[in-house]
């Protein structure tokens, strides 16, 4: 035990004496998350919009007033057809639509409530948002200034569609995703270089001959990359609730089990490239093929899986952080207990323990 | 012969076709400096790993410290220190960890290892040096440190394989005086080498030829043997018949 810690020890030793390296693993998921948090928060000004009002009544020139006073928009009034507006979405001359029922003040009056239609281009996800959340809060100001006047309920409803992406796939994945690739950069990358580097420079065969035990060589430098892996998990979980807004919806507890085994996947990960490679070099270039590629192309995170052709969907299925990625998505953002992603998990699990068997037993013919 | 160190038997490695150890037969006493030598590719370090139980024999038989080498790795492990061809102390680490960590994963307590540590320092004359990292040490000073933290376990035997590479002749005169301080304090010593005055250092010469052992005795025995005034046209004498070529 005491023989472990000594082993321990010096691993941390090359950690925290390789500085650059230290700065880039702590430092990159936070430079990544405050990136997007101001890419995400930046505030629009000026966008364009157009209306098409079917109404022409009191009520909508008055919302229209207030929405030509404020600074996020500016009005396109030459158009004045559906049509008009579907071509200026897709050429991207404008960023909103906001349509006025015939009829908007009458009914407003007398049944005290009615609707607005807002469609925004949600290819653009970040912009689409805030400017939906702008117009409702212009929307909701009016309504409440009603209320006042008449001293009755009035209700407007914002009727809000999202062209091109109506599940705003995109902002809330990324955090997920970016989980998934830190790890990954950091377990396989770090692991396998580490792995590799005592072969390269003939400590490894020091250390078979001694009596420490091969699995302990391995059990020790797994230690350092968990921890530092758990603190990126949980920068990144502060981070993306304070500047993103977006808290963990489900069992915090969950997400760091989960977390957990997602980091034992990527370790082992590391410890199969390194009985592989022969050099720190091709180490390292293997980890990035093998792990950073297929992440972001296959994991779901950049691209939806389920337009990819039916080949590359299979493909999908191999790579443990589409797996992750999933659980992650589910316990942050659908607040998910362990009933909903239990067969991601197990998924998730056989792989690792395969990859860990498979290494083990290599590392061990090695050896002899 | 029953209390030597090292005994073998026909011990034999293949790698399919490849021979690289062919039927080695030889005992080693304790403390004695026994040289291994041989060209580059003649099995020297194919022998060698095979004693220290990094690579297991085809066949024949050998005990090291009394431990067979296919059934008590372990326990050999236990009674052997090791230096490699490769510069073999962690580069990042300061002198002094590089000391506590070899001897922390042999299982020295604390106080042995504070003990050792500093008496090491003195014997190397390192003391100022303790707290810098080994990658600012000379050469020369980083192969003694790498040869006494390889003893630092007081190990029976000790395995060398070719430690003096690339340095130069004095150092290499200094590191042979740690050998030889080693091998009164009763360690034996194992070491293969291409340089032809360190074989004179040794007190029996092992060549090693193609695989096989081709001479073993003491340097002036062989000398006597093949007529020749140095080890060198000793070496010449049997190198000259070797087939393989070198790796």
């Amino acid at each position: 035990m005491k023989q472990l810690f000594t082993f321990i020890r010096k691993e941390f030793y090359h950690v925290f004496r390789d500085q650059k390296t230290l700065l880039m693993l702590f430092g990159l998921p936070i430079a990544q998350i405050i990136l997007f948090g101001f890419a995400l928060t930046n505030e629009i000004k000026n966008a364009k919009i157009v209306i098409i009002d079917y109404a022409k009544d009191r009520a909508s020139a008055q919302i229209i007033e207030r929405i030509e006073a404020s600074k996020y928009f500016e009005v396109d009034k030459t158009l004045i057809s559906h049509r008009e507006m579907e071509a200026a979405f897709k050429e991207g001359k404008i960023k909103m639509a906001l349509i006025f029922p015939e009829n908007f003040n009458y009914n407003l009056l007398h049944t005290n409530s009615n609707q607005i239609q807002l469609i925004a281009d949600a290819s653009d996800i970040n912009t689409a948002t805030t400017l939906t959340n702008y117009m409702s809060s212009i929307i909701m100001e009016y309504q409440n200034e009603l209320m006042k006047e008449n001293l009755v309920t009035m209700t407007i409803v914002p009727e809000v569609r999202m062209l091109y992406n109506p599940q705003l796939k995109g902002e809330h994945t990324f955090v997920p995703g970016m989980m998934a690739m830190i790890m990954l950069l950091i377990c396989v990358m770090m692991t396998s270089i580490s792995i590799v580097r005592e072969k390269e420079m003939g400590t490894m065969e020091i250390l078979l001959v001694s009596p420490f035990q091969p699995l302990m060589v391995i059990l020790s430098k797994f230690v350092p990359y968990i921890l530092i892996s758990l603190v990126n998990v949980t920068s990144i979980l502060l981070l993306s609730w304070l500047f993103l807004d977006l808290p963990v919806k489900g069992s915090i507890l969950l997400l760091y089990s989960e977390s957990f085994l997602f980091i034992i996947t990527s370790l082992a990960l590391g410890l199969f490239i390194s009985i592989n490679a022969k050099s720190q070099q091709s180490a390292m270039f293997i980890s990035l093929g093998l792990t950073m590629l297929p992440t972001l192309l296959l994991s779901g995170f950049m691209f939806p899986i389920e337009n990819m052709p039916l080949p590359l969907q299979i493909i999908s299925n191999i790579i443990p952080s589409k797996w992750y990625y999933i659980i992650v998505r589910s316990i942050m953002i659908k607040g998910s207990t362990f009933v909903a992603i239990w067969r991601e998990t197990l998924i998730l699990g056989v792989m690792t323990l395969f990859i860990l068997i498979i290494s083990l037993k290599r590392f061990k013919i090695r050896l002899v | 012969m029953s209390d030597a160190v090292i005994i073998t038997d026909k011990l034999t490695k293949r790698f399919g076709d490849f021979i690289a150890a062919n039927e080695l037969t030889f005992t080693v006493m304790p403390g004695e400096i026994f040289g291994f030598l041989g060209a580059n590719g003649a099995g020297k370090t194919t022998a060698m790993r095979m004693l220290c139980g990094l690579s297991t024999p085809s066949s024949g038989k050998a005990s090291v410290a009394g431990f067979d080498v296919y059934t008590e790795v372990e326990k050999i492990k236990l009674n052997i220190g090791y230096m490699s061809q490769k510069f073999s102390l962690y580069e990042d680490l300061t002198v002094m960890e590089n000391i506590k960590f070899y001897a922390g994963i042999y299982g020295l307590s604390d106080q042995e290892i504070a003990d050792k540590g500093m008496a090491l320092l003195q014997q190397l004359d390192l003391e100022k040096e303790s707290k810098k990292l080994v990658r600012e040490l000379p050469l020369g000073w980083k192969q003694k440190l790498s040869f006494s933290v390889a003893v630092i376990h007081k190990p029976k035997i000790v395995f060398l394989d070719e430690p003096t590479g690339g340095v130069d002749p004095v150092t290499r005169r200094q590191f042979w005086d740690l050998i030889y301080d080693a091998a009164d304090k009763g360690v034996t010593i194992f070491v293969t080498t291409h340089y032809m005055d360190e074989a004179e250092y040794c007190n029996r010469i092992s060549i090693m030829v193609d695989g096989f052992i081709r001479a073993l005795d003491t340097p002036d025995h062989l000398k006597q043997q093949f007529n020749a005034k140095s080890m060198n046209e000793v070496f010449y004498a049997l190198a000259r018949e070797a087939k393989r070529s070198a790796d």
